[in-house]
């Protein structure tokens, strides 16, 4: 990462006058903007990966070569695909006529708001693929292409290659946050624009590898790493040594328990790459904890071992592919009911497609926590609980014994995640978990919280090390809030409910905010939970002294 | 760039000069004041229903809502039953704060950037579109209803009440609708808005600004008409009677700037389905935003869902098995 920008370049790039920051006076102008620049794109998906899940079209191409080794119908295969889905989604169809370009989303995008590149304002993003839309789909559009500057005027274009590298380009620049459909006066959601779009991009072989091994792994060995079940096994060992020298108390889980009461499922990025490994921790100490103080059976799984979807970001039918393991799973088991961990987009997917996509449940029981004795209403078809629903619910009760001293060290803030905010409203639970197991918490700005959270720059696929110019831009808006209670109160960590942003989070920080750590909110649970017959903790779960420790 | 204006803003004139000629010079009256107007109603009305019925014949496969507040979970966690709502009722509120208020245009920030010390972006909310699209549709609405004075014998109870509600500032003779100014003022600021600020200009095409161009049109030509040239009332309203009972009539003191306010309004009409204006049926219908959250609870169907291959438990245990025996992991066939 030698050519990578430093922070002062970065920030001197930032410019949000489009004519004066843009090549192009005309957006439609396609062949004199479109420049697919290393540090903004991710590699191409390899051909094997394509090739696994019998996705259409795999080859080896290269986004910067000329030649796309395209099928030779290409521009007839979208247009069917437009159509189709035109027919199949009606926020495809709606989205695509009711804009009328009133640019209140422009400055809500993280991306636009980093770069400043004007092709990154979630308007125009919906435009490059609109552009086709009027040209093909609408009577204006065939009323005017005809005649000349008839185009111009209606802004519409042909499917030209420019302009299908362009969509490509720029589709792979959204990371799928939705804060723009917050703020659009008709709720145009530019994710769901953006989904689609990279579906039909998808019929073209057109994946970028940072989604496409994933799910193939995902499809084949039950995660994204592509974790074969033994090795699954042989990091959560690992895990268990490590609390059992912490705490002294052996934690080691069960897998593909039958008849257990739950199963647990979270993305598989908590098993893999600190900072996500110690909320995976936190995980297991809460399990041993419920299972000794009031003998809660709880499985995990090595086929259903991933939470995550990068199907998602592939095609809904990718997406339903991938998800249908955990039902699979759950009824193979015959647990009760299922609880997900701590995971962005996984969520999105559970609260909005999965009972729909894979359901109905029927095997299942509608979730009642057997310690509370609280049914989780709204949980009742799909029979999912959320992590922080749960632990929650636990910690109102009274069940847990926390010890808040033991992150007394932690100043910190939350970080909402994207997808469970905008797409789930999962807003007071994790808050509710922080505050009952650590004293110093500080929310940022309200305009960078809640429903109006910055994505982490790194969301839908984009946390490859390639792209890392465009990462590091996108999460600015998220750095510059975190950077702002850092100063302020002295924050020095960001809790979050998410792998991926535990995952993006750090380089972010490293990046932008230097002393801060990212922190999941179950690593604060184990740390603050007293474990039957625990010897006197001296470390948390990264093997830090605790604090007050440090003297002694 | 400047084409994106400068064509629609002659286009708009060369419609209104098209009916004035036409009137004045070649006494076209039949074709501007009754051929043209049915034509446009017809256009309106069979293009919104083509349109919605297009939408409304899309499938809606999954819930999908934006969420902005707390989700129902637990009882004692407070949901945002507006902006998160888990029921018909809270989604119908949403509605209506959606398409009355303009609520998530309420919500409107604006983003700075501070190249200095502390390298800040900040965020001020931003209430002027608000206002503006608020003062425009609003006004647009009560001008449009006002006009009914025109189209009914005797003139309903609610049109004299908003009559006399718009025309509460008295100023001279005839008395001043505050409906009409605030119109234009409306329109006027939407308008330069899109050309003053950098980023909606760059977004804007003559599709955008050709409406703006032709409500400016018909209601400076509508001012016109009620405070300046004084046209003839009871003729327009012979002539607004006969179209409205299909039996057109046209009257002789009626002159062109009459006609080419009719003109223009008949091209917003017969444009409005094709065009962006749609956005007035479409947000009924945003999936984003009339769907309640509750896809947890309850079962939703989707209409096109088929099966698709994945990959079983018992394939992935056969390419496993082995590997899975040496590690104590349990398996359904020992082999």
């Amino acid at each position: 990462m030698a050519d990578e920008l430093t922070p002062d370049e970065a920030l001197d790039k930032i410019n949000f006058h489009p004519r004066s920051n843009s090549k192009s006076r005309n957006w439609l102008d396609t062949t004199k903007s479109v420049q697919i620049r290393p540090g903004m794109y991710c590699y191409a998906a390899k051909p094997e990966s394509v090739e696994t899940l019998g996705l259409p079209y795999a080859r080896s191409w290269n986004p910067t070569d000329e030649d796309w080794k395209l099928p030779e119908n290409w521009q007839e295969i979208l247009h069917e695909g437009i159509k189709e889905r035109l027919e199949r989604f009606r926020t495809f169809k709606i989205f695509m006529d009711i804009c009328v370009r009133c640019g209140v989303c422009a400055d809500k995008c993280h991306f636009f708001l980093g770069t400043g590149d004007p092709k990154n304002m979630p308007v125009l993003r919906a435009e490059l693929l609109r552009s086709i839309y009027r040209n093909d789909f609408t009577f204006a559009g065939k009323l005017l292409k005809n005649i000349p500057g008839g185009k111009r005027l209606l802004g519409s274009r042909e499917m030209s290659l420019e302009a299908l590298k362009e969509m490509w380009y720029y589709f792979f620049q959204c990371t799928e946050c939705r804060r723009c459909s917050v703020f659009c006066p008709y709720g145009i959601d530019t994710a769901e624009i953006t989904i689609i779009g990279r579906e039909l991009l998808n019929l073209l072989g057109l994946n970028i590898d940072w989604i496409a091994t994933p799910v193939s792994n995902c499809y084949k060995t039950g995660n994204h790493l592509g974790i074969q079940p033994h090795a699954f096994k042989d990091m959560l060992d690992f895990f268990v040594e490590d609390i059992e020298e912490i705490t002294g108390v052996d934690c080691t889980p069960q897998y593909q328990k039958k008849g257990a009461d739950i199963l647990f499922v979270t993305p598989s990025g908590d098993v893999f790459a600190d900072p996500g490994t110690y909320t995976c921790q936190g995980y297991l100490i809460l399990f041993k904890y419920l299972k000794e103080k009031y003998g809660l059976d709880v499985t995990w799984s090595t086929y259903a071992s991933e939470g995550g979807n990068f199907g998602f970001f592939t095609s809904h039918e990718t997406m339903k592919r991938l998800n249908a393991k955990m039902y699979v799973e759950a009824k193979r088991l015959g647990v009760k009911w299922i609880l997900g961990g701590e995971c962005g987009h996984m969520w999105r997917v559970i609260n909005q497609y999965m009972d729909t996509m894979n359901g109905p449940a029927d095997f299942l029981e509608v979730p009642v926590n057997p310690i509370t004795g609280t049914r989780f209403d709204n949980a009742a078809s799909t029979k999912m609980v959320h992590i922080c629903e749960f632990t929650a619910d636990l910690i109102k009760h009274g069940k847990l014994e926390l010890d808040k001293s033991r992150n007394a060290n932690r100043i910190l803030t939350f970080h909402d995640s994207c997808n469970p905010a905008r797409g789930m409203g999962i807003l007071d639970e994790p808050r509710y978990c922080i505050k009952a197991c650590a004293d110093h918490f500080y929310e940022m700005p309200p305009n960078t919280i809640r429903e109006q959270t910055f994505c982490c720059g790194s969301g839908a696929g984009l946390n490859a090390g390639e792209n890392i110019e465009l990462r590091m831009a996108g999460a600015l808006p998220r750095a510059n809030a975190v950077k702002y209670v850092h100063e302020k109160f002295g924050v020095n960590s960001l809790a979050t409910i998410c792998a991926i942003d535990r995952a993006a989070l750090p380089t972010m920080c490293e990046y932008w905010v230097p002393e801060v750590d990212v922190i999941g909110v179950h690593e604060l649970v184990g740390n603050a939970l007293i474990l039957p017959g625990e010897k006197k903790r001296t470390e948390d779960l990264r093997m830090e002294p605790l604090p007050g420790v440090e003297e002694e | 760039m400047n084409q994106r204006y400068l064509i629609p803003l002659t286009a708009v004139f060369l419609l209104f000069l098209l009916a004035y000629t036409g009137v004045e010079g070649l006494g076209l009256q039949v074709v501007f004041g009754v051929l043209i107007p049915y034509l446009a109603i017809a256009a309106f009305l069979i293009g919104f229903v083509i349109k919605v019925k297009g939408w409304a014949a899309s499938a809606v496969p999954f819930r999908i809502p934006t969420t902005c507040g707390q989700q129902k979970s637990l009882p004692w966690i407070k949901q945002n039953t507006i902006d998160n709502p888990n029921t018909s009722a809270g989604v119908f509120v949403r509605m209506l704060l959606e398409i009355f208020t303009f609520r998530s245009l309420f919500r409107n920030t604006k983003a700075a950037f501070n190249r200095n010390a502390s390298n800040k972006l900040t965020y001020s909310w931003e209430i002027f579109l608000w206002v503006g699209a608020l003062a425009f549709h609003y006004a647009f609405l009560v001008v449009l209803l006002r006009h009914l004075r025109f189209f009914t014998a005797p003139v309903p109870g609610f049109i004299q009440l908003l009559e006399n509600m718009d025309g509460i500032i008295q100023l001279g003779l005839p008395g001043l609708f505050v409906s009409g100014p605030v119109l234009l003022l409306a329109t006027l600021f939407l308008l330069s808005r899109r050309v003053l600020d950098a980023k909606v200009s760059y977004i804007s095409q003559a599709a955008d600004y050709f409406p703006l161009f032709l409500i400016i049109g018909i209601a400076a030509t509508g001012i016109a008409m009620r405070y300046f040239t004084k046209v003839d009332i009871i003729g327009i309203k012979e002539m607004t009677m006969g179209l409205v009972t299909f039996h057109p009539h046209i009257p002789e003191e009626v002159g062109g700037l009459f006609y080419g306010h009719l003109f223009l309004v008949s091209i917003l009409f017969a444009y409005f389905p094709m065009s962006k204006l749609m956005h007035m049926g479409g947000v009924f219908l945003s999936p984003t935003r009339n769907m309640a959250n509750n896809s947890r609870a309850k079962r939703h169907i989707n209409p096109w869902n088929y099966d698709v291959p994945i990959h079983t438990y018992e394939q992935y245990e056969d390419h496993f098995r082995d590997k899975m025996i040496e590690a104590g992991l349990p398996v359904d066939k020992k082999e």
